[in-house]
């Protein structure tokens, strides 16, 4: 299962900028070398904070640009990662471990990504048909996996 | 919550700090041991009273540490009771006891000698004394976290074999008195072939699943990349590790187009591209950089990967570097002869120059894979461009007839059948 982890920031935080505290930094490279030594990352990225950002709103037919940055503390995001785990505990038992944010009230988020068996099946009866009549034609690629 | 939800909820954390930490304790365990399956045992029993004791004490800050302490502690005891009857131990329960004194500071050294006692349970594992079957069921048991019936499951195999195979191999580790060690020199390169071996067995019994109904089964994809990647963390100066995780990054991406929601197989060239996982094939080219960057010529794992990379850049199959294929399998049966990288370099072969000049090479191999079924099936797709429909129709026919996989057995009747309007029969 993948799962997006979504690290929450403050308006705060964001203000002070990531080398405001290079312990906290220290410890989330620390953190960030467990993820990748037990195989489970398949990606990390940080994130400038939203006053470098803009929001496109739509609404029926408009669309309005909003720049940044923005307020609502609840919306705003610090980074993410991707990663690879067996279950939504397993991923919850990871950010436990994460070190304690400098905001005093912050959130990580976890989100399950969707995967292909997710969905109803994306090939029609007629597409797959049309694909096993189409293989004949094709040049053999079973020993070129 | 109510006092069983709370139960509940405490019993999926306890699972998921297990499979996050079973490996390193029971590496830690082992080192102190000295008996891999002793240290099994032990770190089971830690679960064991984590599952009696948290559930009324609360799961502790450190759940880790929690359970390599109450370990350590039966370990003690342990040797203490045999201590009459084995000096060895004698010495064995002074070293932990004088272990469970260690200052903080020791401690966080310790942490640091965790990542080379992995390393050694996986060496441990994979140790080439062991039948194959016995290293891939102890390494998906000690290293990868699955249960002794979720490793049957993966390879269709009865509960009680898969249980018979790891039992003996730890008593064939414990007989031999296997060191836990990280092999050094001459001899590294050879357990490392075993360790990758391994792993990309497991893999492949994921990918293309050599029995049963289904095509795929991605857990078990999932799993070997996941050790393939720990590995890549712990030898980051091998490139053959990085090769191999490429090549499993770059095949896995695939996973998605590869069978039809009816479980139907889609060969390479009827993919549908955008089904390509582009994350992943991003990760695969990343780790070939990675290898390239170490230097030395390449293994074959890493050739693997280089050819899988070919296809993977190409947006189209008609963009396919053909030529450059040709060129890696060349190297690769230098590395390593075998009919099969032959065949596949057969194929290529055809690709870049034409039908006419894979089917020569094909034949050639004829007489070394004469139960392959993907011998049979590539000459029949062969014959097919050739114009020579009826001689494809029996070759495929004898493809069907040789596989194992039902899906694939479905897959080259249809091709069979698909010939049967040859022009000139």
């Amino acid at each position: 299962m993948r799962f997006m982890v979504i690290i929450k920031s403050t308006p705060k935080a964001e203000k002070e900028g990531p080398g405001s505290d290079p312990q906290h930094l220290r410890e989330m490279g620390k953190f960030n070398e467990q993820l990748i030594q037990a195989g489970i990352v398949l990606a990390m990225d940080g994130l400038h904070p939203s006053a470098k950002g803009a929001r496109v709103k739509f609404s029926g037919k408009n669309r309005t640009v909003i720049d940044g940055p923005f307020t609502e503390a609840k919306e705003l995001i610090a980074g993410f990662w991707l990663w690879q785990v067996n279950s939504l505990h397993e991923a919850i038992e990871w950010v436990k471990r994460c070190p304690m944010p400098r905001a005093a009230e912050s959130e990580i988020e976890i989100r399950q990504v969707f995967e292909m068996e997710d969905f109803a099946p994306v090939l029609s009866e007629d597409q797959i048909q049309h694909k096993v009549e189409k293989r004949a034609v094709l040049p053999n690629q079973t020993a070129c996996k | 919550m109510s006092a069983p939800d709370s139960h509940h909820a405490t019993h999926r954390t306890i699972e998921a700090v297990w499979r996050i930490e079973r490996a390193r304790v029971i590496a830690g365990l082992t080192r102190l041991t000295r008996d891999v399956g002793l240290a099994e045992d032990l770190a089971q029993e830690a679960l064991l009273a984590a599952l009696e004791t948290w559930p009324r004490s609360g799961v502790p800050d450190n759940p880790a540490a929690w359970l390599t302490a109450t370990a350590k502690r039966r370990a003690i005891d342990l040797f203490r009771r045999n201590a009459l009857a084995q000096r060895k131990h004698q010495v064995l329960a002074r070293d932990l006891e004088a272990l469970e004194q260690t200052p903080p500071d020791l401690e966080s050294h310790l942490d640091n000698t965790i990542g080379d006692d992995l390393l050694r349970l996986v060496f441990i594992a994979c140790h080439p004394i062991l039948p194959t079957e016995s290293r891939t069921a102890l390494t998906l048991r000690l290293l990868g976290g699955l249960t002794t019936s979720e490793i049957a499951r993966a390879f269709l195999t009865p509960e009680p074999t898969i249980a018979q195979r790891i039992v003996r191999a730890k008593r064939t580790l414990a007989d031999k008195q296997i060191p836990f060690e990280v092999p050094r020199g001459p001899q590294l390169a050879a357990r490392l072939a075993s360790v990758l071996e391994v792993i990309y067995l497991i893999f492949n019994e994921g990918y293309s699943a050599t029995a049963g109904d289904d095509l795929m089964r991605p857990t078990l994809c999932q799993d070997a990349l996941r050790l393939g990647r720990i590995l890549a963390e712990l030898t980051p100066a091998e490139p053959e590790v990085h090769g191999l995780v490429a090549l499993m990054e770059i095949q896995a991406s695939r996973t998605r187009a590869r069978v039809t929601p009816s479980g139907e197989p889609v060969l390479l060239f009827d993919q549908n591209r955008a089904h390509w996982d582009q994350l992943l094939i991003h990760r695969g080219l990343a780790a070939i950089e990675r290898a390239h960057r170490i230097g030395s010529t390449p293994g074959p794992y890493l050739l693997q990967a280089q050819i899988a990379a070919c296809h993977a850049r190409a947006r189209t199959p008609s963009e396919t570097d053909w030529p450059r294929i040709v060129l890696l399998y060349t190297q690769l049966a230098q590395l390593s002869p075998s009919p099969v990288i032959e065949l596949n370099r057969a194929v290529a072969v055809s690709m870049a120059h034409g039908p006419q000049a894979g089917l020569a090479l094909v034949d050639a191999l004829a007489p070394a894979l004469a139960r392959y079924h993907l011998l049979p099936s590539v000459r029949a797709d062969l014959l097919y461009k050739l114009g020579r429909h009826s001689e494809a129709r029996a070759e495929f026919q004898r493809a069907a007839a040789l596989t194992q996989n039902t899906r694939e057995r479905a897959l080259l009747l249809a091709r069979a059948a698909s010939c049967a309007t040859d022009p000139t029969s």
